[in-house]
């Protein structure tokens, strides 16, 4: 029974889903709109698990002194500070009248959030410019035919989204300037690409959707 | 640990230090005069023919230099003066056109689905469609498929209500504008506003029960809204806005994407299931030169443009460095 319970929900969830996108009507209807409020449930859920997953993995790391175990102190920390201030926002804006939102400018969840989450996060992204830069120095070399049309499309490309690319060409009739040979390329070829990898990866997901609607594909529920 | 990041620590704090203290003496914002400007660009201009010289010579540069002048080209330009204007792309002209073609009063959806590190090129695009919008008297329901989303919200209506055309409008919550808040259930929560917004969004930020809400009343479900707008950096966001709310319910989007995330968006565009798109810095520079709503992002494309140049150039001496290494071969 544990593989088959699972094996049914998942086939008539399926075929309710498939079957209510061309017929939006009672029954079908009423039972698409039940099965997506079941699913926030579930997806709320899966948001506490992961936080406290994270929380286990982080005092397991702790308690058996693991590469780095000092780091996540400050996981540990940073978590339960946040959670703490944003319950205590939350449960406060509770009782003010009108309500208030622990997201609110002016409260400490909202001074955590700007002054300390949104630059660290942004730092992080951030250094993505750098390893963006040295890839493009040792990736975009013309090493073959096709190397090379990815190094002139990135080149190009990458000239014509900023304003030194037209700047450069200005001396061309509109047109025909960076900025144009871009969106061409954007336009025709890249978008011809992304065409065939979006179908190719949609027909995937139908064949593999099918599979585990009819209970031929079973890998999900092992583990 | 100390040991091993000890030094990088300290220069660091030396560093960390030294700028508080020069933005402690000097509380204005630094700047370079034009003259002084163009000096840095034609140094930093010398200092790539050198770095190309070097590699003709046989010396190829280590990654931190790349780095190096990475950091320098993207940190320089806040302090110059120079102001660059760019044109406006069809893609983005085709999001402010939609916009733009609301009577005042139309209900937008806003759908902020980014969070921080995607801030620096979704948040310009945001707070340049909110002081807009806010401008033209549009009625905006904000929604967010990202838990920090509604947050960022937040922020573009502080920064639009600082305005003083926005201010003296007096606009109230509630009935100019709404903060739904987030929903978990990524794409679920989509298709099933298809069918009720009350279900997914039950009450406000602010507990307020969805019935109370006067700028709700008579919005069910998407065919009450006229616009979707959605900011976006990853899942659940554009993609699924046009494979749900576009295909299935017919709605027109509208979408700001980051530069990683725009390209695989342009078959969506081109075939018209996507209203307009506004792609990464250049997008929000574009977009706020069409709304005339003038922000970071405009400040931001010198910067842009100087890591572009760079990174051409640091591609143009990869090559180099490439077919001098073949030449020694076949000798």
């Amino acid at each position: 029974m544990k593989r088959e319970v699972p094996i049914i929900i998942t086939l008539v969830v399926g075929i309710v889903f498939i079957l209510s996108y061309f017929i939006p009507h009672a029954p079908f209807g009423e039972l698409e709109t039940f099965y997506n409020e079941w699913f926030s449930i579930v997806a709320s859920f899966a948001i506490w698990l992961g936080a406290l997953n994270l929380m286990k993995l982080s005092f397991i790391r702790i308690s058996r002194k693991q590469h780095d175990w000092q780091l996540s102190w400050v996981i540990v920390i940073c978590f339960l500070v946040i959670v703490a201030v944003g319950f205590y926002d939350g449960y406060a804006g509770l009782s003010n009248n009108p309500q208030t939102s622990f997201r609110d400018p002016g409260t400490n969840f909202d001074w955590l959030y700007t002054y300390i989450y949104t630059p660290l996060s942004s730092t992080m992204f951030a250094i993505l410019a750098f390893f963006v830069a040295s890839a493009s120095y040792r990736a975009f070399r013309a090493r073959n035919t096709a190397a090379t049309l990815l190094l002139l499309a990135g080149f190009l490309v990458m000239l014509g989204r900023v304003p030194l690319g037209d700047i450069l060409t200005s001396y061309l009739p509109e047109g025909w300037r960076a900025s144009d040979w871009a969106s061409w390329i954007m336009n025709f070829p890249h978008t011809a690409g992304q065409r065939a990898i979006k179908i190719g990866v949609a027909l995937g997901i139908v064949s593999t959707s099918l599979r585990i609607i009819l209970g031929i594909e079973r890998s999900h529920l092992e583990g | 640990m100390l040991k091993k990041y000890g030094f990088a620590i300290v220069m660091f704090l030396i560093c960390l230090v030294a700028l508080v203290r020069t933005f402690m003496a000097e509380p204005d914002p630094l700047a370079f005069s034009p003259v002084v400007s163009y000096i840095v660009i034609g140094l930093l201009a010398l200092a790539m023919i050198a770095v190309l010289i070097l590699t003709i010579k046989g010396i190829f540069v280590e990654r931190r230099w790349v780095f190096l002048f990475v950091g320098v080209a993207l940190v320089l330009p806040y302090f110059m003066s120079i102001t660059l204007k760019t044109k406006v792309s069809p893609e983005v002209q085709g999001l402010f056109n939609g916009v733009n073609a609301l009577p005042p009063g139309s209900k937008v959806l806003v759908a902020f689905d980014y969070d921080p590190p995607s801030a620096p090129e979704l948040q310009p695009m945001a707070d340049a469609f909110m002081a807009f919008a806010f401008k033209r008297d549009l009625k905006l329901i904000i929604i967010g498929l990202w838990p920090q989303g509604p947050q960022q919200a937040n922020l573009s209506i502080t920064r639009a209500m600082a305005e003083p055309e926005v201010a003296a409008k007096n606009l109230r919550y509630g009935t100019d504008y709404v903060n739904l808040g987030f929903q978990s259930g990524n794409e679920f929560v989509i298709q099933s506003m298809g069918t009720s917004f009350r279900s997914m969004f039950p009450r406000d930020i602010y507990n307020t029960p969805y019935d109370e809400i006067p700028l709700l009343r008579g919005v069910e479900n998407f065919s009450n809204v006229d616009f979707v707008v959605n900011w976006s950096s990853g899942y659940p966001g554009t993609k699924e806005w046009v494979q749900i709310a576009v295909d299935r319910f017919r709605v027109k989007v509208g979408a700001g994407n980051t530069a990683v995330q725009a390209p695989e968006m342009y078959p969506y565009l081109n075939a018209g299931q996507l209203t307009g798109l506004a792609g990464g810095m250049t997008g929000a520079a574009e977009f706020e030169m069409a709304t005339n709503e003038y922000g970071r992002a405009t400040v931001a494309l010198l910067s842009q443009l100087f890591s572009h140049a760079v990174v051409i150039a640091f591609i143009i001496i990869g090559n180099v460095a490439l077919f001098l290494g073949k030449e020694k071969k076949t000798r």
